[in-house]
């Protein structure tokens, strides 16, 4: 029974998958950059919810691994393949979350929300040094043969990898691992896990995926400098979906991602100087109006339905 | 000296202070093979330090603790549960996000010795059943009195396949008829051979299940031995109650 619906579910993936990747035959060039803005989204949320969702730690960081993925592509892009370069990518990635995990995860969360918020700017602080001290050169040009279905592609490819190997976590010790530690970090020690490595794993896995978007994505800029490579917004606004969405489910920060995504786009093009503002306004109504996000909205609701069944027998 | 004759945990000179309070003072305390060991003491006296000392929730300033042969003093907490120590908390802990048949399977996946995953679930719905939980592997963790609570998180620490199990007040708060329940699950399982050390302040508990005692106060050992002769002595009897008024 459960078989079926597995099966079931896995067929249907496959179908909406094959659907998505015939988009950019049919979109015109605003549809495929709308698209390719959802699809960046709803990976980096993703991800950021691998880690965030069953650890409960809040990472400020997403901006970091993004740029870090955007600039492998603007130094190595022009000189190695394609695949190298994005595998580049993502061991400068894991290896940078394995370092900032060992150092901080043993912070408490909030000292952890602050220590990743200044991580992106140590960082892109650190480019900027290396550019003007050592190559002379600040910005960078991306010149690589890669067109906007590419990027397209590639992005679809990560969402469908980002879903598959969240879902393999959850139903691995890793993943029952990270769910008692999320309920309480002393019983999963006292029942033989190591709490720091599991939490690095996961920081690590997740950080893979935002340093390939932002390798990805690169392409779409074709002149990167750090300020547009290390944009913090990009941090705040994943939180904001994922928290839209619930973090604690793996599809729930693509719930928040698509419409906020839309929302954005919006009000960029509608109120440009205000649109931050309507950002800040939009995250604390999520806060206050869903903690548990879209997710646990949903949740409640079920809960109400069986609720009167389960009371009448 | 064959293996057998060694004791299960054998703490020496054990120390540990909270900036300028020492919490733990010089303690030497051993728990034979298959032996029940109460630690006593009114609140405050460095009970539950030591339980947090020998699972390594927190590091000895100096002293050995020797679990088994090998010597645990400032190992990491998960190494030492790996390695077959089990241990319950004062406030009961359990996974309440969780049924109990996976808050015992919590206690049963990290163990160097894996089951597969079928014999998991057989293995955890067998421990619920041993605690008295039987037919409760579906129910959430939230439904349960506080009795069951407690057994649940029992289970737990025995899904560890435990050399020495240490029980933080496992026995506080229960009525008198769950008490005795309580008591007669706790030398069950010294009957199957488990070494037990207790933080225990339920009087008729200690009584029927010790084997030996040690009473702390300020840190320090004040009395070893059987139940009945610490709980006569003196020192302990002005421990606890305050020294005797001049009438």
């Amino acid at each position: 029974m459960t078989r079926m619906r597995v099966a079931a579910a896995v067929l249907a993936a496959c179908a909406g998958l094959a659907v998505l990747a015939l988009l950019p035959l049919y979109a015109d060039a605003y549809y495929l950059a709308l698209a390719i803005g959802l699809l960046q989204f709803t990976v980096l949320a993703t991800a950021w919810g691998l880690f965030s969702g069953p650890t409960r730690y809040v990472s400020l960081a997403t901006t970091a691994f993004f740029g870090v993925g955007a600039y492998t592509v603007a130094v190595l892009g022009e000189l190695l393949p394609w695949p190298l370069v994005l595998l580049i990518a993502s061991a400068i990635g894991a290896v940078m979350a394995v370092i900032v995990g060992i150092s901080t995860l043993r912070l408490s969360g909030l000292h952890f929300v602050i220590f990743t918020f200044g991580l992106a700017e140590l960082v892109r602080q650190l480019v900027i040094w290396y550019e003007v001290n050592k190559t002379r050169v600040l910005g960078r040009y991306v010149f690589v043969d890669i067109t906007q279905s590419d990027i397209y592609w590639q992005l679809l490819a990560l969402a469908a990898a980002v879903f598959l190997i969240g879902w393999m976590i959850a139903r691995s010790r890793l993943g029952f691992a990270l769910r008692i530690i999320g309920e309480d970090e002393t019983v999963a020690r006292h029942c033989g896990i190591n709490v720091t490595v599991a939490k690095v794993a996961l920081f690590a896995i997740s950080a893979v995926f935002m340093t390939l978007v932002g390798a990805v994505m690169a392409p779409r800029w074709t002149y990167i400098e750090p300020s547009i490579a290390f944009n913090a917004t990009i941090s705040f606004e994943v939180v904001i979906m994922a928290l839209l969405g619930g973090a604690h489910r793996l599809w729930g920060p693509a719930l928040g991602a698509i419409p906020l995504t839309l929302l954005f786009e919006f009000l960029a093009a509608r109120f440009p100087t205000a649109s931050t503002l309507i950002m800040g306004i939009v995250f604390l109504l999520i806060v206050y109006a869903l903690p548990a996000g879209v997710v646990g909205l949903w949740d409640n609701l079920a809960r109400r339905w069986h609720a009167p069944q389960e009371a009448k027998a | 000296m064959t293996p057998a004759a060694l004791p299960v945990l054998e703490i020496q000179g054990l120390s540990r202070a909270f900036g300028g309070l020492v919490a733990v003072n010089a303690l030497d305390l051993t728990v034979e093979s298959g032996e029940i060991v109460g630690l006593l003491g009114p609140n405050g006296s460095g009970k539950t330090t030591v339980l947090n000392l020998v699972s390594g929730v927190l590091r000895p300033d100096s002293g050995a603790i020797r679990f088994g042969r090998l010597n645990i003093a400032g190992m990491a907490t998960h190494r030492i549960a790996r390695l077959g120590l089990g241990r319950t908390f004062q406030l009961v802990r359990v996974l309440d996000g969780m049924n109990c048949a996976e808050n015992v399977r919590a206690g049963l996946a990290f163990h160097s010795e894996r089951l597969a995953h079928g014999d998991m679930q057989d293995a955890a719905i067998a421990l619920l059943e041993r605690v008295g939980l039987k037919g409760y592997d579906r129910r959430s963790a939230t439904e349960l009195t506080y009795i069951d609570r407690k057994r649940l998180e029992l289970a737990r620490a025995l899904a560890l396949r435990p050399r020495l199990l240490l029980l933080d007040e496992w026995l506080a708060g229960l009525n008198p008829s769950e008490l005795l329940i309580g008591i007669a699950l706790i030398r069950s399982l010294k009957d199957e051979g488990l070494s037990i050390l207790l933080v225990e302040h339920v009087m008729d508990a200690i009584r029927s299940l010790c084997d030996s005692c040690v009473v702390m106060n300020g840190g320090r050992k004040i009395a070893e031995g059987t139940p009945d002769s610490v709980l006569s002595d003196p020192a302990v009897i002005e421990a606890y109650l305050g020294a005797p008024a001049d009438a």
